[in-house]
């Protein structure tokens, strides 16, 4: 069977002043339907992972891959107009904070109702109801008052929930969340990831969750890449991850307080440059 | 005396029927050289505690004091007052000028304060927080997330004050930049006697970093818990315990 994703010696380049920056630098991997967490500090290129998966990298960054492949079909091959297609209909993206991805002068319910006639070409009380119906998917108690609302009168958990039900709308094959619940605090946390979570057993959908928060992404995902500077440095099963064996991820790992085990000082990370030279390692 | 004294605070917005009642009632009081935490969900009202303290929140009743002395109601608060309190906030991006070198933010506090000695001033308080006079003239933009919260707590130490208001310092930080700061403010209040009061959402955190923890729910403080009885997980009151279980990790619902 055809993986849904195969990403294959991913580079993203940024020249630089002072040369070209490798922001992402040979990294490879495939996704079926399952959660795939992708960590690591900022800077380390997971969110041009990311985004280079939509072809979503801005000139004058250069994106090169031997293929970028949703069900078998090279998305680097395609046309700007085919992309654009993919973008609305298979592959959906959340960011981090819903306040620059929603329309602040437009009421909930109708970007919803738009969203879902730009994709499904129904009437609009059709849209209507698939509206409500998607509010109440991803847990929204009063759908009716949230439709009349405006983004600024929403709580950032309620915000994030609604972007959540506005990529969903397409029904797309692959879900990329970039750090979706990091200016959440944790309770809210836990109800957008149980969303998510269902989508994904639900609707067989594939999500790549991208997160600097190592713990969530152990609990949360299937299997994890690591980064550091634009390279995979490890890969594993995410419920693994606290045995991981990288020295970059243990450092990591080490450098969180932990509630069981109180420490004087905690441990501080030490870089060594050869984590940044040996090449990215491929998941098994 | 206390450092900090909070008797039957409560704190409140707008008026009629737009009024959210943000704190009810709190009582603690945090001992000199103490660090004393606050927890609770998004909303709780644990930013307002902070924020009534310093004069951002002007609409509250009951009784505050620093060091014994009382804080008046309105929005001021004397010079006074900020030598002895400090703030450290979540995202130090917002709460640096951008225009404003490291150079020009702490001379012009160091001099709001008072202080004839700028130059050495600035050379020791850039020392502190493991700067160096390396980054004396860089802007915010040349610096990375860590390096501002270093700047942003080198600024709150300018006035020699006695007590830090820590609102979610680590937050908006990677891991292993959290574990540098969190090791510096260890380093600062030991060197300096100061008391924290310090906000998170990350119960390790303030498990880490304080001695007693209080523990809010809707405005209230429903309890307050030395470290050893968090970290055992045995917390008297069933909102406690529903908490530490969410911070022990995602369980799929
Ligand atoms: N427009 C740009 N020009 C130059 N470098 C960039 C640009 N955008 C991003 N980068 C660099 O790419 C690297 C990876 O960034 P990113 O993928 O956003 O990291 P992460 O999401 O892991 O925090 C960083 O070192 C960043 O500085
Ligand atoms: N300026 C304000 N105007 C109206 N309500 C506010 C304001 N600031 C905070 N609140 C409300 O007060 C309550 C407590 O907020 P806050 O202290 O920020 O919570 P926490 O810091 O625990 O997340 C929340 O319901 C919040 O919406
Ligand atoms: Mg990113
Ligand atoms: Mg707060």
């Amino acid at each position: 069977m055809t993986p849904l994703l195969e990403v294959e010696d991913l580079w993203v380049r940024f020249p630089t002043r002072t040369g070209i920056l490798d922001a992402v630098r040979g990294v490879s991997f495939t996704l079926g339907r399952e959660r795939l967490g992708i960590v690591g500090e900022s800077g380390s290129g997971k969110s041009m992972t990311g985004r280079s998966i939509l072809r979503l990298i801005r000139p004058p960054g250069q994106v090169t891959a031997a293929h970028i492949r949703l069900d078998g079909e090279d998305l680097m091959q395609k046309s700007e107009a085919q992309m654009r297609q993919v973008r609305g209909e298979r592959i959906s993206m959340v960011m981090q904070d819903p306040k620059f991805s929603l329309n602040p002068v437009m009421s909930v319910g109708d970007q919803l109702i738009e969203a879902w006639r730009v994709h499904k070409k129904g009437s609009r009380s059709e849209a209507r109801e698939r509206a409500l119906g998607m509010l109440e998917a991803v847990s929204i108690r009063d759908p009716e008052r949230v439709m009349r609302a405006h983004p600024h009168e929403l709580s950032g958990g309620m915000g994030q929930r609604i972007m959540i039900a506005m990529m969903l709308i397409p029904d797309p094959e692959l879900l990329i969340a970039d750090e979706p619940t990091s200016a959440l605090d944790v309770s809210v946390q836990a109800q957008v990831l149980q969303i998510m979570d269902r989508l994904v057993q639900d609707r067989g959908m594939g999500l790549i969750f991208i997160s600097h928060d190592l713990n969530l992404v152990a609990d949360f995902c299937d299997r994890v890449l690591i980064m550091y500077a634009g390279r995979v440095v490890e890969t594993c099963e995410a419920d693994k991850l606290h045995e991981a064996k990288h020295p970059y991820t243990r450092g990591l790992l080490n450098s969180l307080p932990r509630l069981d085990a109180p420490q004087k000082r905690l441990e501080v990370l030490r870089r060594d440059p050869s984590w940044a030279e040996t090449p990215s390692v491929r998941p098994s | 005396m206390s450092a900090l004294f909070f008797d039957d605070v409560s704190v409140w917005f707008g008026e009629g029927r737009d009024r959210v009642d943000a704190v009810r009632h709190a009582n603690f009081r945090v001992g000199h050289g103490e660090s004393f935490g606050l927890v609770g969900e998004s909303g709780s009202g644990k930013s307002t505690i902070m924020r009534a303290l310093t004069g951002l929140a002007p609409d509250w009743s009951g009784r505050m004091a620093v060091n014994g002395n009382p804080v008046r109601s309105g929005h001021r608060r004397d010079r006074n007052f900020y030598k002895s309190v400090q703030m450290v906030f979540q995202d130090p991006y917002a709460s640096l000028h951008p225009r404003q070198s490291v150079d020009q933010v702490l001379s012009e506090t160091l001099h709001l304060h008072g202080f004839r000695d700028i130059e050495p001033r600035i050379v020791r308080l850039l020392d502190d927080v493991g700067l160096g006079s390396a980054f004396r003239f860089r802007y915010p933009h040349q610096l990375s997330g860590g390096q501002r919260q270093r700047v942003a707590i080198a600024r709150a130490l300018a006035p020699e004050p006695s007590i830090l208001l820590l609102d979610e310092p680590t937050s908006a930080l990677d891991v292993s930049v959290q574990a540098e700061i969190l090791n510096l403010l260890t380093d600062l209040r030991a060197e300096h006697k100061l008391t924290f009061l310090m906000v998170s959402h990350d119960l390790a955190v303030v498990a880490h970093m304080c001695e007693r923890i209080a523990v809010m729910q809707a405005g209230e403080i429903v309890e307050v818990m030395g470290v050893d009885e968090m970290r055992a997980l045995t917390p008297a009151h069933p909102y406690t315990r529903k908490l530490l279980q969410a911070s022990l990790g995602y369980t799929r619902g």
